[in-house]
């Protein structure tokens, strides 16, 4: 989605005061990409998902996407230190982050230059920017904001300098700490946002403290609104199409753990890591209240092992993880595996190998969650692709894990963990839950592994249960969980374990696919990608190209009809958030190009030359990005036969 | 069907008495001579004393000879993965307080692979009985030196005799936070080793028994000076602690009053590297158990879930006020 009017061109320095009667250019947006930086601590974050609130209150589509530097306290103004958030609001729904930023409000003029470096902001994008560097006692600092900010204007960029501290001074006695809030303000008057929602939403966000700090706020709030009403010269309008149901407007690790609690679990096991640890943050606070705890084990391992216990004893229990934990766990995934242990592994995925970049967003972590652990270990794969997924996938794994007495694991990324997306309010239902564990006889002669030759499934024996003992076991065993080193016995159990996929995989409806059902490309993908992908390719179909896309729930088992699919297309592409050799490379040709995750899968399972695009820079594929990779694309399976592409 | 009232059947199973083969399992398969064999009798008897429900009792392992034991008692066992015995029982018992979990452990697992776990199942105290299988030496892997393998010992990895000191499990166990129940025992004294069983059991925390154990596969004759010397073993007792038989007595000679309270003298006792002290070395009964303050003592009821969740809706909703906020601005 474009602007439909393009920013205004002439801006008065906000440091000549306007007389408030001055005419405003009012421009009608369908949408705009707002974000709030500043250094670690400074409070952009908190403006920043206070805005997408009010703007969803309003009825508007947000997506927020939170700028997250690497370290807790990076050095103050540093160009790697921009910490804050990014808000897409848009007249209609919104399901991704978008492309460039079209307004930002920076603290200090470094964390912005990382922003301009990175290339995060539109050409000619309206800056408001501190202006209290300009007088800094100290003359280099005072020195590089000059530079910045004349460097910036040069570039063509709408500078607006604002003195955001100084006019808090006059109200507040701690300037730095409330800026936050009178920058909330200006944005609320810029972007004609209901100041009635404003106070609401600031009594909401600070409603723990105590009746002071939400009348100071407050008043801030309706400084900065004021402020914005007598200096700037325009403002913006974003109608919103109206929202009829109530929405819930949380990230997606706070779905993730409102999901789990909804899911009848009653155990998560976890050791801190980001960026999954939100999730156990928020449960931690809040699960008890449901009955449920959260215990944060001495390590991953620990975690995993501690939640294969719990879930043996009873309930299926969770543990949530990134990367390097996941990494951790495998060998007791190995052991649900082999006992059939239904288990939920939630891994929020990061850049990685190693270490990596853990506040990155990324989706290499697939091959690990299919192929992990050793031995043949098929667990389920499902990966949630909007923040309402993330709710809604841990009851369905919680569900499937105990069905089929599996490990399900769920992927989730970085990019999800921590942006915001209204969605409708769920409708609790008592279905979501696990019945009350079984604690009844078990009728003689049954067995503790009694694997249906179609299905192999067995049902479960729970400690409790008279006449139901026997050892479970990591080693081979048989029907009666006895250690076996028998030939046939052991095939016999792999092959069982194995066919619960094949089980589920029966019951799977196929994907739908997102435009028409034919034609020159599919575009598959997986995860977070959903938004970008049906943007880019919604704004291709608009132009006429014959593009579709198909999004994976589950990839392992994979639905049904996907094959079929793709057969019905000209060519077929992956985009995914993992590494993929580029073709044109010197040393890269078809032997050794290694592909994306889901193109691997798909060209082994299918034989069809499935192509893939991939980037792994840490932040969401945009929609514009995939809109010029899927052209180009097209371009060239459209092209005569012959003629250069 | 023959039917019963309520009463009649809480009745037989009161009176329902189980014997030793009901514990019993299959054949054990550890060496002749295996210390494992006599803790398997001792906590065998444990059950049958104490009258434990097999399906209400579970024992959980490791990998390791001393990790076969679940498979031979007939409650419910978890086998698990090396090391990991701990944090499995933890979770096991957290699910459901209403079992009785035991947990068998040698010393590769517990002090080697596990020994993070270790230390912090310590800290956590909960309600677990857990059992160091400790015969110093890699025995399923044949013979490789453990972390308790004495130094100078020779081994598969240690072929020109081991060099660093061995760790001392009790010692180590004594000195972490929250520790509420330590004893040790040697496989050699069935009757001792029962009784150590059996106060470990009526511990609530989390009990841990160091049983030193003989391997007559790898380390023959490792014990054989304390076995030939009543002397060499160092029977603790207290009134709050063990009582020894007068039988007993009279073979174990080497005997010392020690008030099981006392954390100061337990590690001075468990650091001593002549005599064997055998017997319990600290018990506070005191101790928090992690799963008593963790656990939460709400119901969990569908209803108890529906509300806390629509509490938790009610933060995050965003009602549609869009409607509202444009009459509000015409009228204006």
């Amino acid at each position: 989605m474009d602007t439909v009017v393009s920013p205004p061109t002439t801006v008065k320095p906000a440091a000549t005061a306007r007389p408030e009667a001055t005419a405003r250019t009012m421009l009608t947006l369908r949408e705009h990409i707002v974000e709030i930086i500043s250094d670690s601590g400074e409070g952009a974050q908190r403006c920043g998902q206070s805005l997408g609130a009010i703007a969803a209150r309003m009825g508007n589509g947000i997506w927020t996407t939170e700028i997250i530097p690497a370290e807790i306290r990076p050095p103050a103004r540093s160009v790697a230190g921009a910490s804050g958030n990014r808000i897409r609001i848009g007249a209609g729904p919104i399901t991704n982050g978008g492309d460039e930023t079209d307004l930002v409000v920076a603290f200090n003029e470094q964390v912005l230059l990382g922003r301009v470096r990175a290339k995060e902001l539109k050409p000619g994008c309206i800056i408001l920017l501190e202006s209290m560097w300009r007088t800094h006692g100290d003359a280099q600092i005072a020195a590089s904001y000059v530079e910045a900010h004349d460097k910036l204007v040069a570039a063509g960029y709408r500078v607006i300098e604002v003195a955001m501290e100084q006019e808090c001074k006059a109200l507040v006695a701690d300037a730095k700490r409330g800026k936050n809030m009178f920058v909330l303000g200006i944005l609320c008057q810029l972007y004609s946002l209901d100041l009635q929602i404003a106070r609401e939403q600031i009594a909401l966000t600070f409603g723990k403290k105590d009746e002071s700090v939400i009348r100071t706020n407050v008043m801030l709030l309706g400084a900065g609104h004021a402020w914005a009403a007598t200096n700037l010269d325009f403002g913006f309008r974003i109608p919103a199409e109206r929202v009829t149901v109530p929405q819930l407007v949380i990230n997606g690790n706070t779905a993730l753990a409102l999901g789990v609690m909804a899911s009848g679990m009653e155990i998560c096991a976890m050791y801190p890591i980001t960026p999954a640890t939100s999730a156990s943050h928020y449960l931690s606070d809040v699960f008890e209240k449901v009955g449920g705890l959260v215990h944060q084990a001495e390590d991953e391992i620990a975690a995993c092992a501690f939640a294969v216990g719990a879930s043996y004893a009873g309930k299926c229990a969770v543990t949530i993880t990134s990367g390097p934990g996941y990494s951790l766990k495998q060998e007791a995934i190995g052991l649900a595996v082999m006992g059939e242990i239904p288990l939920v592994v939630v891994n929020v995925q990061r850049g990685g190998p190693s270490t990596g970049q853990p506040t990155k967003a990324e989706q290499g972590d697939l091959m690990t969650a299919i192929f992990g652990s050793h031995g043949d270990a098929p667990k389920i794969v499902i990966a949630p692709s909007t923040i309402e997924d993330c709710f809604y996938s841990m009851i369905t794994a919680r569900r499937l894990a105990e069905t089929f007495r599996m490990v399900v694991v769920v992927l989730t990324d970085g990019g999800l963990a921590t942006s915001q997306q209204p969605f409708a309010r769920p409708e609790f239902s008592e279905s979501w839950l696990a019945p009350p564990i079984d604690q009844s006889p078990v009728p003689e002669g049954a067995r503790p592994y009694d694997w249906d030759p179609i299905t192999g499934l067995s049902p479960r024996f729970i400690p409790g249960q008279p006449g139901g003992m026997h050892t479970l076991t990591g080693l081979a065993h048989d029907r009666d969980s006895h250690v076996a080193y028998d030939a046939e016995i052991n095939e016999e159990s792999i092959r069982a374990r194995s066919l619960k996929l094949a089980a589920l995989q029966t019951t799977l409806k196929p994907p739908p696919i997102f435009g028409a059902d034919e034609g020159d490309l599919l575009v598959i993908g997986w995860g977070s990608t959903k938004g970008a992908i049906e943007e880019a390719v919604q704004a291709l179909r608009d132009e006429g190209r014959r593009v579709s896309s198909m999004h994976l729930q589950f990839l392992q088992p994979m639905q049904g009809g996907v094959g079929a699919a793709m057969r019905r297309f000209q060519s077929v592409m992956t985009v995914e958030a993992n590494w993929s050799d580029r073709p044109e490379d010197a040393l890269i040709d078809d032997d050794n190009r290694r592909y994306a995750a889901v193109a691997t899968l798909l060209r082994a399972r299918y034989l069809v030359d499935v192509d893939c695009w991939s980037e792994v820079r840490g932040q969401p594929i945009k929609p514009g990005t995939l809109r010029r990779v899927l052209a180009a694309k097209l371009d060239a399976i459209t092209a005569p036969v012959g003629s250069p592409t | 069907m023959n039917r019963m009232t309520a009463t009649e059947c809480l009745l037989e199973m009161c009176e329902e008495h189980l014997e030793l083969e009901d514990y019993q399992s299959g054949v054990p398969r550890w060496c002749t001579g295996c210390g494992d064999n006599a803790i398997l009798a001792a906590v065998q008897r444990l059950c049958r004393d104490e009258g434990l429900r097999p399906e209400k009792t579970v024992f959980v392992s490791g990998i390791g000879c001393s990790s076969r034991f679940p498979h031979y008692m007939k409650t419910y066992g978890f086998h698990g993965i090396h090391g990991r015995a701990l944090p499995v029982a933890e979770g096991v018992k957290m699910s459901r307080p209403d079992l009785d979990v035991f947990v068998n452990t040698g010393d590769g697992d517990c002090c080697s692979i596990g020994a993070a776990h270790w230390i912090h199942a310590i800290r956590y105290n909960m309600n677990l009985t857990v059992f160091l299988h400790d015969n110093q030496i890699y025995g399923l892997t044949k013979m490789q030196a453990s972390p308790t393998s004495p130094i100078g010992t020779k081994s598969n990895t240690t072929p020109r005799g081991s060099m660093l000191e061995a760790l001392n499990p009790l010692t180590v166990t004594l000195g972490v936070q929250n520790v509420s129940f330590v004893a040790q025992a040697v496989d050699w004294v069935p009757e001792l080793l029962y009784d150590i069983v059996k106060a470990a059991y009526h511990h609530r925390g989390l009990s841990f028994v160091r049983i030193v154990q003989r391997c007559p596969e790898w380390m023959p004759k490792l014990h054989d000076p304390w076995l030939h010397d009543p002397n060499r073993v160092q029977v603790l007792h207290h009134a709050r602690g063990l009582q020894v038989s007068a039988a007993l007595g009279r073979v174990y000679r080497n005997q010392l009053e020690h008030d099981p309270l006392d954390l100061d003298a337990a590690r001075r006792i468990a650091s001593g590297n002549d005599a064997i002290p055998v017997g319990i070395l600290y018990h506070d009964p005191e101790v928090p158990c992690y799963e008593d303050f963790k656990r939460s003592t709400l119901l969990r009821t569908p209803a108890l879930i529906r509300s806390g969740l629509q509490a938790q809706f009610d933060k995050f909703t965003v009602w549609p006020k869009a409607a509202e906020v444009e009459t509000a601005q015409q009228a204006a």
